[in-house]
């Protein structure tokens, strides 16, 4: 089974994020284009933007609810649902490609039984393409929880997700 | 004795396990008594070397590599902190051709020191372009730079000092410089490697575009994809703001300059300027169209200076050694060096800063040694997912913004991408159109469904549908995109496509005289 997260609603923001969300606006709010650092600020505590972000952001920053939800469905960074335990990033740029990425693709998709942008049933990792890790000498490159990885044969991606799995 | 072993900290790097390594050597010190100082460093851009290991002798530096944690034993044991003997040691680091040959102007100092240590980076000629700069006039910083010859090195090779010059004779204050640390283009990790080997410099550059045009305030927007960059260049501005080398009072001078880090959220078009002056706006990354120019009405509609991180970061030594020294560097109107990134499928992965004037061949075999898996080179991409595709016939062009140019090419941010013969040229066009449409911000037409069409296209092409007509129309969308976009985007996305359709018909399913079968 898999979990589509564009179809899984996030539902009411519970307390705890209303805080998280308060307090990304309260430490950002003075910068001069303070909106992508309130909503990093948010994703980076929460791992992804909850529902009700948007319009407490739009009102405390004097701007429409339209205004934010555009600006968080233009980056492919911003998530509207919560992640699995882990993330892992795989590049699609052509310098992987030139080292066999496409399998690796192939494999890792068929190997967790997801797409890009869902996460496995265990709700132990979701799968995002990345257009350039900036490890193009070291290709096939992946990103996990923000670590990098190069020279990706299949054997080392499988002890990956391996490690992932296992990993609370 | 305490032995001084340096190990890269360079994402890269420890993408391969250096981080490991140093532990390691750690470990293994501690448990042999022995004293060892290991300085993380940047690296010195031979990736498939890494992680590489080297250790001060009284000759120089001795390089190991590429290590794996499970080395360091028998690398004790080699007596390899006095540099003895072993299967993985490659000599002295700086007398290893591929570092041997190169011209480092920009890169002298990456992989050398530790990239935090504001005394190891002045004891290797750290602010001494800043204190050149303070001591003279606005306009003449300006005109040295002019004078230099400096192109932007993002990849629209725009003349720095004439972008300055704009921004100098501007009125309205505010004004800003802007470092533009999008590195989108595949096959490109230049600015990365700057960032995480050598953050003062950049911070250095941006203070004297900062004494140039007039701003006090820049900001770097540096990619999300990222995170040890934005790590390194934290502390770096902190460090630099304690020492006085940021901040309201300059090196004493009295003269004020402070930088601030924005992450961008992944989106490739950001790495236009005005999508990025709107993304530092806090809004959707829309291109603008141009003019007004930003040098007159940038970021928050004030008179900004938006450049490159190699732009920057070459700034210091052309105030430092003068604009003669690094124009003597290059040819014709390409002055100065690059530093090319060697991508892909290719042996010897990696940073080649050299002198424009070089060409692909010498790149792609004298360095690189040829393709990682040993077959032949049939294709390579340079400047990145907007550049063409060249085949072996044009590999003897040199790289010379005009010269390449000439030859269809676009040098872009350096990014050299290798593909063997294995390659299907079709799938490559496909792949261009199919960025195109996942990146494009959607603000002109050509671009936006252009993009989607184009994908659709090539699918028909790539099928035999009506092979002939499809290609008449993939040809006729791409005179649109190229002349009806906004900014380059679009623009130059028929680039790749075209020059896999002339150069490669066969993949297209049309013989190699270009017609249809």
């Amino acid at each position: 089974m898999v979990k589509d997260s564009s179809a899984q609603a996030s539902g009411p923001v519970d307390r705890s994020s209303t805080d998280v969300i308060d307090q990304a606006i309260a430490e950002n709010r003075h910068l001069p284009g303070a909106l992508l650092p309130i909503l990093h600020a948010i994703q980076d505590r929460l791992g992804f933007l909850p529902s009700g972000a948007a319009g407490r952001i739009a009102e405390d920053l004097n701007l429409s609810h339209a205004d934010v939800h555009g600006v968080i469905s233009f980056y492919h960074d911003f998530r509207s649902a919560p992640p699995g335990r882990h993330v892992m990033k795989l590049c699609r740029a052509e310098a992987c490609q030139s080292m066999g990425s496409q399998a690796l693709e192939a494999r890792l998709k068929a190997r967790l039984g997801i797409d890009f942008g869902q996460t496995t049933s265990d709700g132990a990792i979701t799968l995002e393409p990345v257009y350039c890790l900036g490890n193009c000498a070291l290709s096939p490159a992946v990103m996990i929880d923000g670590q990098l990885k190069g020279r990706v044969t299949p054997e080392r991606l499988d002890g990956f997700i391996a490690s992932l799995e296992e990993k609370p | 004795m305490t032995a001084t072993v340096y190990v890269s900290r360079d994402a890269a790097a420890l993408s391969v396990g250096a981080e490991e390594v140093a532990q390691g050597i750690a470990r293994a010190a501690a448990a042999r008594a022995d004293q060892v100082d290991i300085v993380r460093s940047g690296s010195r851009g031979m990736f498939w070397l890494e992680p590489l290991v080297e250790v001060a002798t009284p000759t120089g530096r001795i390089a190991y590599g590429p290590v794996a944690p499970e080395d360091v034993a028998a690398l004790f044991d080699a007596g390899f902190l006095k540099g003895g003997a072993h299967r993985l040691s490659l000599g002295p680091t700086e007398e290893i051709a591929y570092f041997k040959k190169q011209e480092r102007l920009t890169f002298a100092r990456v992989g050398v020191t530790d990239p935090l240590r504001l005394s190891d980076y002045e004891a290797h000629g750290g602010f001494r372009g800043l204190r050149a700069a303070l001591a003279m006039a606005p306009r003449d910083i300006v005109e040295e730079v002019v004078r230099s010859g400096l192109r932007g090195r993002g990849g629209a090779a725009f003349p720095c000092g004439i972008k300055w010059r704009t921004v100098l004779g501007a009125e309205a204050l505010p004004k800003y410089v802007v470092c533009n640390a999008d590195e989108g283009d595949s096959g490109t990790f230049s600015d990365r490697m700057i960032m995480e080997g050598d953050p003062f410099v950049l911070l250095e550059g941006m203070a004297i575009a900062g004494l140039a045009v007039g701003a006090t305030k820049g900001y770097i927007y540096l990619r999300s994809e990222y995170p040890d960059a934005e790590r390194t260049l934290a502390l770096a501005i902190a460090t630099a703001r304690q020492a006085g080398r940021l901040g309201d009072d300059l090196l004493g001078s009295g003269r004020a300059f402070d930088v601030e880090v924005r992450r961008g959220a992944g989106a490739y078009i950001c790495g236009e300027e005005t999508a990025l002056l709107e993304s530092l706006e806090g809004k959707r990354g829309m291109v603008r169209p141009k003019p007004p120019l930003p040098a007159l009405e940038g970021l928050f509609g004030r008179p900004t200076a938006v450049n490159n991180v190699i732009t920057l970061a070459s700034v210091p030594i052309i105030l430092d050694k003068g604009a003669k020294y690094y124009a003597s560097y290059g040819m014709g109107r390409s002055q100065g060096t690059l530093p090319f990134q060697l991508a892909g499928n290719i042996k010897h992965g990696g940073l080649v800063e050299k002198a424009f004037g070089v060409t692909l061949r010498e790149l792609l075999y004298d360095y690189g040694g040829g393709s990682a898996s040993g077959r032949p080179i049939r294709a390579v991409q340079v400047g990145g997912p907007l550049g063409a595709f060249l085949p072996q016939s044009r590999f003897d062009t040199p790289l010379d913004y005009e010269a390449f140019a000439a030859v269809g090419g676009m040098i872009g941010h350096g990014g050299v991408v290798v593909f063997d013969d294995t390659v299907d040229m079709a799938k490559m066009a496909r792949y261009a159109m199919e960025f195109c449409a996942i990146e494009s911000c959607g603000k002109c037409t050509p671009c936006r469904i252009g993009s989607t069409r184009g994908v659709e296209v090539i699918d028909h092409i790539r099928a035999g549908r009506k092979p002939a007509q499809n290609l008449a129309l993939l040809r006729d969308l791409c005179e649109t995109m190229t002349h009806g976009s906004l900014c380059a985007m679009g623009g130059l996305t028929p680039a790749p496509v075209l020059s896999a359709l002339e150069h490669f018909p066969e993949d297209f399913g049309a013989s190699p005289a270009g017609k249809v079968s």
